[in-house]
């Protein structure tokens, strides 16, 4: 189990914006009459984009309201699930995956690019606060090991040159290329395919 | 190896493309209308026939889960939920069929619905994969445009419309139960079996619940014929799957491969061999990081399904193979994958939620040679006081790799570990603790 705790500077008020207000009202349709709650997750999800992504608890509280259901099962929610940052965690939100696949392929030579570059402990804003990195369990791309990702997108078969170089352009505020740093658009076997190979020159 | 032809997934490298049009080039949604023509009754009974046995890990057969779904619809509704929360360490293949194959999930779906009288269907997707989930909520939307799913889906009579909900990182949400309280809207913490879903599901309706592949693989066994994917693998253990091949290999991969394939073909074909060479290998996870690991003696001649490993005290699970060479810690392997289930666990039941953070230290400790001799028994101990102990197969999960390793590398730990029993060193070693207590976020 993890433990996870709110932040201590919390703002007063959160207030969903139009187009977050859209996006709710959307997502709650798609569940039956009365059972509303089932959009808590997705809710949280879309406070969290719009609140530089982390949720306060104001946020909590307002959506407890939104959905008609108490406010502590809204807490439990947000702190039992590990995707919802509960302190601001910048704008570029670096995990990297150092589970035993991508370990044994070498997912601490990425850490160390971490701790050169954006800060020396996890889960800490870099200098100019625009930026975190931390360590996560398996993010279920094991084929193409060792990978990491940034905010939605996943950047994968890197090793430390790569991992600088894309961590040097989100410091710039520069958006990096996602996906596979070794040119593979799928998880074929590198230049070692034996299956499927008409189709491969069709 | 597995002809071409009989590959289920033939778009599992994204050669063809995986808009609706393409799709349908390559028999997606092609004779559906005829085949829930045929009735539900039928349906079930091929899939039966074909003795396809459910991808997500457990292997429990699809059509005699179907079969478990009342008969008539009372006044609670059935429903239909997809499991695409894939988190086990060392598996991606069902991410592979949400971007590359999605029409083939989305088939499934209705037959698969209409076999269970479900009307609405769940697609759960793990959060992380919010950019593969976009991917298939355009294929969901192409479907609706084109009417093959919503009102008298795909000119069936059937009416179906299917959701994507997706997690937020919680590993425990791929059992099916918490799947369910998450969908509800609470944590993912399991529910006690029985009631089982199939009766009492989501919503406290009849919910029928699927992994990915499962029913992807649906439509193509009804338009080939459960025979013919019976024909592929072995008796209890047929047709196809796809393997997915990680760590210390060449070219490391996602393979759809015939059930029963050895596990040295595996690795020397299609991963392009061990890093250093076969003699380089030091032992295979093959299916996932619960499932207990082999020594390469066993892996010359290991067959790849469900019987044949859960011979070898292992399992398929979710055919994730992971390949470990000498090059690596074995101990510190396994002890990232008991930090893994540490940081995983519920919190619901005690001998889990404590006991995944004993076994993670006492770990650790291990491959640092810090634990004393008695200890190794004292581990193998814990995980028994785990395993069975509590409400969902996550203890089992948590407890069956540590019981691997020290089945088959208990020499190896203890030639590390020589030291005397703690209380003549006088260590502090704090492994009686409460586990938040050394939590580095407390």
């Amino acid at each position: 189990m993890s433990l996870r705790r709110p932040a201590k500077n919390q703002p007063e008020r959160f207030e969903f914006n139009t187009l977050s207000l859209d996006a709710a009202k959307k997502i709650i349709a798609k569940y039956p009459k009365g059972k509303q709650q089932s959009a808590v997750m997705a809710l949280l999800y879309i406070a969290q984009k719009q609140n530089d992504n982390w949720i306060p608890l104001a946020a909590m509280k307002y959506i407890a309201k939104f959905l008609d259901m108490p406010y502590i099962k809204v807490y439990e929610v947000a702190t039992f699930y590990t995707m919802y940052n509960l302190s601001p965690v910048g704008k570029y939100f670096v995990q990297v995956c150092t589970t035993t696949p991508c370990m044994i392929r070498g997912a601490n030579k990425l850490v160390e690019a971490c701790k050169e570059k954006i800060s020396k402990n996890e889960s800490e804003l870099s200098a100019d606060k625009s930026c975190s990195w931390m360590e996560v369990e398996c993010l279920g791309a094991c084929v193409t090991a060792p990978m990491m990702q940034i905010n939605d997108e996943y950047f994968e078969d890197l090793n430390k040159e790569k991992t600088v170089e894309i961590l040097d352009k989100i410091l710039k505020g520069e958006t990096p290329k996602p996906g596979s740093y070794k040119g593979r658009v799928n998880n074929e076997p590198e230049n070692n395919r034996k299956t499927l190979m008409e189709l491969k020159n069709a | 190896m597995l002809k071409d032809q009989d590959r289920i997934f033939q778009n599992l490298y994204n050669d063809l493309g995986s808009d609706l049009i393409s799709c349908q080039k390559r028999g997606d949604w092609v004779k559906t209308k005829e085949i829930i023509a045929k009735g539900r009754e039928w349906i079930i009974e091929e899939i039966k026939n074909s003795q396809l046995r459910g991808r997500g890990g457990a292997g429990f057969p699809t059509g005699l889960k179907w079969s478990f779904a009342p008969k008539e619809v009372g006044n609670r509704p059935h429903y239909l939920v997809i499991n695409a929360d894939e988190s086990e360490p060392g598996t991606c293949k069902d991410r592979d069929i949400l971007r590359f194959e999605p029409h083939k999930l989305i088939e499934g779906c209705l037959i698969a619905s209409y076999a269970v009288q479900a009307k609405i269907c769940y697609i759960y997707i793990r959060g992380e994969y919010f950019v593969d989930g976009q991917k298939l909520q355009t294929a969901i939307d192409e479907a609706y445009e084109k009417n093959l799913i919503g009102k008298n889906a795909a000119g069936t009579g059937w009416d179906l419309d299917i959701f994507i909900h997706y997690g937020a990182g919680a590993y425990i949400c791929g059992e099916e139960t918490a799947l369910l309280e998450s969908l509800e809207g609470n944590k993912g913490q399991p529910r006690l079996k029985p009631p089982f879903p199939a009766l009492i599901g989501l919503y406290g309706c009849p919910t029928i619940i699927n992994n990915v592949e499962t029913i992807a693989v649906v439509p193509t066994i009804l338009k080939r014929g459960g025979k013919w994917f019976a024909s592929l693998g072995r008796e209890k253990n047929t047709g196809t799957k796809i393997f997915c091949i990680s760590g210390n290999v060449n070219t490391p991969c996602n393979v759809e491969e015939e059930m029963n394939i050895p596990l040295k073909e595996l690795i020397e074909v299609h991963a392009g061999g061990v890093v250093g060479g076969w003699d380089n290998l030091q032992a295979v996870i093959p299916g996932g990081s619960s499932m207990p690991l082999i020594p390469k003696e066993k892996c010359e001649t290991l067959t790849m399904d469900f019987d044949s490993l859960a011979a070898e005290k292992s399992g398929l699970g979710t055919a994730g193979v992971v390949v470990i060479n000498k090059d690596q810690d074995i101990i510190k392997c396994m002890a990232r994958i008991a930090r893994f289930y540490k940081h995983e666990s519920c919190g619901q039941c005690t001998p889990c939620r404590e006991g995944s953070g004993w076994m993670w230290r006492m770990l650790e400790r291990m491959a640092k040679g810090e634990a004393s001799k008695d200890e190794v028994e004292m581990l193998g101990d814990v995980t028994k006081q785990i395993e069975g102990h509590t409400i969902c197969a996550f203890g089992e999960g948590s407890s069956w790799p540590v019981q691997g390793l020290l089945r088959h590398f208990k020499d190896e730990i203890k030639k590390r570990n020589k030291f005397d029993p703690i209380v003549k060193e006088n260590k502090n070693i704090p492994y009686l603790v409460d586990q938040h207590l050394l939590d580095k976020n407390a």
